[in-house]
């Protein structure tokens, strides 16, 4: 340990892995991970004492299950609620373990477990055998994209150690891991609670197995590679424009997913496909780079000013495209208590693209327990569906066959995330409008070239009145519809949402307090620029092609 | 290319931040003056290309080590923050705290941080905010709520904490319900929320105290002197109230010689907040506090 210090590089180039266990509620998984701890000496000073003291007390037998229940809810009910994580080293890296909870009822805390890591463990007791939640976590985590995957038959000494128990076992679960293309990449028979094969060669009691320990398993995983090969992927989290202390960048922000980007590249933004020229790559207080590669969160100014958005994915000309579309072939995950129906609107998140969705069509629904398939029209808690999704407006993605983490996408209803998925096939002819006589607000958008947007201006009555007059006039100047009317009292605000209806950027002078949720809010005193509130309005205004 | 550990470490919490930023328009983050926070708030820099575009709330329980405030306003006056601080003044002027010899410790802490908290980011309660011109915090005007609330939390720190989501709702009450957290993958995460409610943000979730310490050498993040030893063979380890924080036996002059420390494993088998008096107080005291809004 202490050589390392020595040597400066080693403190940056340290390696650490994320590692989920899986499987059915009571095979024991909490009890491996905390059998990981102790064996590799990472825990605290007396709490193993500690937590015999306790069992002593309320007269339980100890489990290392214990160790990490910290909670209190937790222990009293003996399952895990939560993905608690564990963190230890071995000579080659750290782990950060994370204890996925085996229970149905917390599929959505397995998932948010099982979503960080890049191997997972997935136990399995030999007494049991294979539970539903094997096969289910065994779907998931292929849905979620984990490719590593060593299957743990935990309480071996429960079966006397016996190899056919073993063999059994190991024979039917890889069957229906082949059914759904995952090759495991090992078989371990362990003992948690005795300690066989998880730190230590079991030797005495399952000398029929010479394999890898967990331990050994573990360090054989491989660190995921960041996909720098793959075309640019960098969904646009935000263009920044601070103006403080005279700083004049216009910065487009994101992390980038897959590819890479150098400065003089010339990029496309999806779906609007503007392009432009990479000017600068951006980074505070240190060294500027030319090229940054996929997993940096980084940002960069253009050559020339376009209006790009929170939403767009930057790509490469040159490179392959993304999907632009509004209908597409997918396969979600269901974990919402209400069952998810063609009957409701949904919002649909993509990087960091959101959209109204709703599903078409549902083409069959799966029961990942059993695999079995049925024909539903609704997609109920923990179904896996395949099925139709068509949104509002086009977004831009990737097929899942080609660029896996463009292609993932969270449903929200009621504020919550209650369904993930991921996209197969680009259905293209969704969203063409047919023309009727009636006039939509869609319709009226595209021929004036802008979205109607509500505007609150809120400060001194001063500078309300100098500074309406020039967002009025700026926005004129560069052909908008625009029009700014004083709101004194509630009902004015009808006055503002009818310029909103016509299609108008309407800006509201508030002179009283009103509740009305508008686009904008914007406030002018010492800090107002015009460059800013400008920049905020058009983006807003923005119509998508 | 496989990015080295920090690097990574780096740019998640980079992408929470600017996701918290963009989707939350009454934002702020707290700062303790403490390493986490600090690491936290040069994360925002980087963010943000050298700009912090929300205020920082830094609750003062009057009890904090005197050398924290001056760092405190130091920084935010050389680095242009946003500062503002909130107290709990009822308790303080009726002398309801521990050191007074009235309350306990957990009731203190819930009176002087968990109070004073909720009320200072609903707005109830005075903000007291930095004015850059004169140095001196003057009440705030501003008395909306904030609805996203960037918080120093790590995984690593203890129990329950370990439990988190990077966005993590509380109700009308502050409340956190643990069983029934939202799922979070993918880089999608909570950043819709029903009126009334608000969202805690954990940029820092899976770092642990050496990755942070790594961070502050790379980085050059500047930390208050009460994390070193200034010869008495004795430093601070967690930093908090002066009646509940007691420093560890240390011979770190340095970062240099912290980290070492921490490799070393010496503090392997020693919780970091051993020191904190507050966590000690029943079995789950921390738990508790967590679950009403403490940090």
């Amino acid at each position: 340990m202490n050589n390392e210090i020595t040597n400066q590089n080693i403190i940056d180039n340290e390696d650490s892995m994320n590692i989920v266990i899986v499987g059915h509620v009571d095979h024991g998984k909490s009890t491996v991970i905390g059998r990981l701890l102790a064996d590799t000496q990472a825990l605290p000073e007396g709490k193993l004492e500690q937590l015999r003291e306790m069992c002593r007390r309320n007269a339980k037998p100890f489990e290392y299950a214990f160790l990490l229940d910290a909670l209190k809810d937790e222990r009293s009910q003996g399952i895990t609620i939560d993905s608690a994580r564990c963190f230890f080293k071995t000579d080659l890296r750290k782990y950060i373990i994370i204890d996925a909870p085996g229970h149905i009822e917390f599929l959505k805390n397995m998932i948010t477990g099982a979503s960080r890591a890049e191997a997972a463990l997935l136990v399995i007791d030999a007494r049991e055998g294979i539970c539903e939640n094997s096969r289910r976590h065994g779907y998931i985590l292929e849905m979620l994209g984990i490719k590593q995957l060593a299957v743990l038959v935990n309480k071996m000494d429960l079966v006397g150690y016996d190899k056919d128990t073993y063999d059994k076992i190991v024979h039917d679960y890889s069957e229906f891991l082949s059914q759904i293309n995952i090759t495991p990449t090992s078989f371990i028979p362990v003992s948690a609670m005795e300690g066989d094969n998880i730190a230590i060669h079991s030797e005495k009691n399952i000398p029929w197995y010479d394999g890898m320990t967990v331990l050994e398993q573990l360090d054989a995983f491989k660190n995921i590679e960041n996909e720098e090969n793959l075309p640019l992927r960098m969904p646009v989290q935000d263009v920044y424009k601070f103006t403080a202390d005279g700083d004049n960048r216009r910065i487009v922000a994101g992390l980038i997913e897959t590819g890479s980007l150098s400065v003089g590249d010339e990029v496309v933004f999806y779906p609007s496909r503007k392009t432009t020229k990479v000017n600068s790559i951006e980074e505070f207080a240190r060294e500027p780079q030319n090229t940054v590669y996929a997993g940096k969160s980084t940002g960069f100014t253009c050559t020339t000013q376009i209006y790009t958005k929170r939403g767009e994915i930057a790509c490469k000309v040159g490179e392959p495209a993304p999907c632009v579309g509004r209908k597409f072939r997918t396969s979600i995950f269901w974990l919402g208590n209400e069952p998810m129906t063609p009957e409701r609107r949904y919002s649909l998140k993509i990087g960091t693209a959101k959209a109204a969705c709703k599903i078409d069509s549902i083409i069959s629904t799966l029961d990942a327990s059993t695999l079995v398939k049925s024909k539903k029209n609704k997609i109920e808690r923990f179904d896996i569906a395949d099925c139709i999704i068509e949104t509002d407006h086009d977004i831009a993605f990737d097929l899942s066959s080609d660029i896996p983490v463009t292609s993932r996408f969270v449903i929200v209803s009621d504020y919550e995330i209650t369904g993930g998925g991921i996209i197969m096939e680009s259905i293209s002819g969704g969203g063409s409008e047919s023309y009727s006589a009636e006039v939509s607000s869609a319709e009226r958008a595209r021929i004036y070239g802008q979205n109607p947007v509500t505007v609150a201006l809120t400060g001194t009555p001063e500078n309300i009145e100098k500074y309406s007059v020039k967002i009025e006039r700026a926005l004129l100047d560069i052909g908008k519809l625009v029009y700014c009317e004083s709101v004194k009292n509630a009902h004015d605000i009808e006055k503002i949402k009818l310029l909103a209806k016509a299609g108008i950027i309407a800006v509201a002078k508030l002179e009283t307090e009103i509740d009305f949720k508008f686009d904008c809010n914007i406030k002018v005193d010492d800090n107002f620029s015009l460059d800013n509130a400008l920049t905020e309005i058009l983006s807003r205004a923005e119509i998508d092609i | 290319m496989t990015s080295s550990h920090l690097d990574k470490l780096e740019s998640r919490s980079i992408h929470i931040l600017r996701e918290s930023y963009a989707a939350f328009k009454n934002l702020c983050m707290l700062w303790s003056i403490g390493k986490d926070s600090t690491v936290l708030l040069c994360l925002a820099r980087k963010a943000f290309f050298g700009h912090v575009p929300f205020p920082l709330v830094h609750i003062d329980t009057h009890y904090k080590i005197p050398e924290m405030i001056e760092y405190r306003d130091r920084l935010a006056l050389e680095w242009h923050l946003d500062m503002i601080y909130g107290e709990n003044k009822e308790a303080l002027d009726k002398k309801q705290t521990f050191p007074d010899g009235n309350v306990s410790r957990i009731e203190c802490c819930r009176n002087l941080k968990t109070e004073a908290l909720a009320h200072t980011l609903s707005g109830e309660w005075n903000r007291y905010r930095m004015n850059h011109q004169t140095g001196k915090y003057e009440i705030d005007s501003n008395r909306e709520p904030y609805t996203g609330v960037i918080v120093g939390v790590r995984a690593d720190e203890e129990g329950s904490r370990s439990k988190e989501r990077y966005f993590s709702p509380r109700d009308k009450n502050n409340d956190w319900d643990i069983g029934e957290q939202p799922p979070e993958f993918w880089g999608q995460y909570k950043t819709d929320f029903a009126p009334g409610t608000h969202v805690r943000i954990h940029p820092l979730l899976d770092w642990t105290e050496l990755d942070i310490w790594e961070y502050i050498k790379r980085e050059g993040v500047p930390v208050v002197s009460l994390y070193f030893d200034q010869g008495n063979g004795k430093r601070y380890r967690s930093l908090g109230c002066y009646p509940c924080t007691k420093p560890v036996d240390s011979t770190s002059k340095n970062i240099d010689e912290i980290i070492e420390e921490l490799r070393s494993g010496k503090f392997a088998k020693i919780a970091e907040r051993s020191g904190r008096e507050q966590d000690k107080e029943d079995g789950g005291g921390l738990e508790e506090l967590r679950k009403d809004g403490y940090m």
